[in-house]
């Protein structure tokens, strides 16, 4: 029988944190951003159904980069937390502290004790009544957390991301500056290669902090490349959904046509731009699209 | 055990498991289960409040479920105002008679249990799944019906791969019947269910709707003592959801006390309400 070879603690833990930042920096990167009237996720994601950005609770939405399974587990965890936390207490009662507090101690012990660390990058957000209320905490491998002021950026290559955020992000930007900021900050992470994300590239879901309960809310369609294209009037999402589950599609100008108070487009602006009754084509029509359910109105 | 137990997301929150809420409390901490506290208590029957009539029709367009707002203990009346007409998601609502506290329990998990589904899976149950999903509910009430603890629900939904309104109706032991065109449940059914049959048509606009499902709860209330008349003093109208293919909607009171008054002016001198 061959004695165990001896590795000190200190090395231990450098192998391990080398092994999960090798398998972060392997993914692709994660945004979240707050802005005006809530809090942005966006995530280099082509895939529609493997979601990188989740909702947690009514007010907390949850990110993750990284390995996918891993992640994954631990927003099911979240939600099983979240869920179980809101029924036997109360709903006002699931915070987004909890849920950190809750994950950096699972990560922790996972990171020290289980055979392999998990190689995830998370990101839990509450929206606040206010920008000066948001919550935004990050989570690493080792279960290590901090609380970011205003925006993180994580997974694959975040450094040159986070130095980009740090020089472009303001507070009071509205929602679609901040989201060009996320797209182009996410496509330049590599300075010799940048890139052209465009919607179909992106996962993008926000917590609308002027909603009364659940507050997160996909984005898609139409609806997404308006607030993308720096021509178009759209600056915010609508605060009232289509009326069918699906991708939150509808666009700020359509609902202004209906109800001029439910918008926040500029009035001057609105009548100029032809884009809402053209592309307005998804969901209203053909197969049901039964997805992506965070689209409930208002009662 | 219960939940703030521990620090941080114990193995049994990450375990690979289904999207079921139910039965992740159930492993997690079973005490949080509707009722259970009351499974291990002796035999006998337990006097609680009971909740009375409730009404289910359809319309063109949806569904739309009323109840009356009283609660009863024996020949006490315990609530005036009680909500029995609840939302469970976005596109279907439920409405509850029987053994109140019990009720409320069960129509809160359920709804946890819709919402988890949701999130974890990131798309909506189907409206069977819906239904049995309250079915495996009932079920496991069994035991406290016995102790004449029932809780009996309906439950509407908009269907949207159908695209139509549905209703589905449940007895004590989990049983799930799909309903056609209208339907009641509680102490005075018997009485609304026969004021459906003949005021209810194929295809009416939600307004008329909503008028035979309050006239229905008004004959129910008028030989049903258990269930709550129009309360025109207090201004206490019946609850009343409306699902459509835009999601469920609950009738505002100034509509509610249009239609009431309506009624109830209708029935004025025709007590009876013959035709």
């Amino acid at each position: 029988m061959t004695m165990p070879m001896y590795v000190s603690p200190e090395q231990l833990m450098k192998d391990r944190a080398d092994f999960a930042r090798k398998g972060i920096a392997r993914g692709r990167s994660v945004v979240v951003a707050s802005y005006a009237t809530g809090i942005a996720f966006v995530a280099e994601n082509p895939s529609r159904t493997l979601h990188k950005v989740s909702e947690l609770y009514d007010r907390i939405g949850f990110a993750g980069a990284g390995k996918y399974n891993e992640f994954e587990n631990l927003r099911v965890a979240g939600i099983r937390y979240a869920d179980m936390r809101g029924y036997s207490y109360d709903r006002r009662d699931v915070t987004a502290r909890g849920l950190a507090n809750a994950y950096t101690q699972t990560l922790g012990t996972i990171f020290t004790q289980e055979s392999k660390p998990y190689e995830v990058e998370i990101a839990v957000a509450q929206v606040g009544s206010s920008q000066q209320t948001d919550q935004i905490y990050r989570l690493t491998y080792d279960g290590s957390v901090t609380e970011e002021r205003g925006f993180v950026a994580m997974g694959g290559v975040s450094e040159p991301i986070a130095t980009a955020l740090r020089e472009r992000w303001a507070p009071d930007l509205p929602l679609a500056e901040v989201l060009r900021v996320a797209v182009e900050v996410l496509a330049a992470r590599d300075e010799e290669d940048p890139r052209d994300l465009a919607a179909d590239d992106l996962e993008v879901a926000v917590l609308d902090r002027r909603r009364p309960r659940r507050t997160f809310r996909r984005l898609g369609g139409p609806l997404l490349d308006a607030l993308l294209d720096e021509a178009s009037a759209t600056q915010d999402v609508p605060t009232q959904d289509d009326p069918r589950p699906g991708l939150h599609d509808t666009l700020t100008q359509d609902l202004a046509a209906v109800d001029p108070d439910a918008t926040d487009a500029p009035a001057d602006t609105r009548a100029g731009d032809t884009t809402a009754d053209d592309t307005k084509a998804d969901g209203s029509d053909g197969e049901q699209d039964t997805t992506n359910p965070q689209t409930q109105r208002e009662d | 055990m219960s939940a703030d137990q521990g620090h941080g997301l114990s193995l049994e929150f990450r375990t690979p498991r289904g999207s079921s809420f139910t039965e992740f409390l159930a492993t997690r901490a079973p005490e949080l289960l509707p009722g259970a506290g009351l499974r291990a208590g002796g035999e006998g029957v337990v006097e609680a409040p009971h909740g009375t009539t409730i009404v289910a029709l359809s319309f063109a367009g949806g569904v739309l479920l009323a109840g009356d707002r009283r609660a009863t203990m024996g020949t006490f009346i315990a609530n005036r105002d009680m909500e029995k007409v609840f939302a469970a998601d976005d596109y279907s609502a439920v409405g509850i008679a029987g053994s109140a506290g019990m009720a409320i329990e069960i129509i809160k998990l359920f709804q946890v249990e819709l919402e988890h589904y949701e999130k974890i899976e990131g798309t909506l149950l189907s409206l069977e799944g819906k239904a049995n999903r309250l079915a495996a509910m009932i079920r496991g009430n069994l035991a406290n019906a016995m102790r004449g603890l029932s809780v009996l629900p309906v439950l509407v939904g908009y269907d949207l791969e159908d695209r139509r309104g549905r209703i589905f109706s449940y007895d004590v032991t989990g049983g799930c019947y799909e309903e056609q065109r209208h339907h009641s449940v509680g102490s005075g059914s018997l009485f609304a269910r026969g004021a459906l049959k003949k005021l209810w048509h194929d295809d009416m606009p939600e307004e008329q709707g909503l008028s035979v499902a309050i006239e229905a709860l008004f004959d129910a209330a008028d030989d049903d003592s258990a269930t709550g008349g129009p309360d025109l003093g207090r201004r206490i109208w019946p609850t009343c959801a409306v699902v459509t293919e835009a999601g469920v909607r609950f009738v505002d009171d100034e509509r509610l006390e249009e239609l009431t008054q309506a009624v109830v002016a209708g029935r004025r001198g025709n007590p009876g309400g013959a035709r």
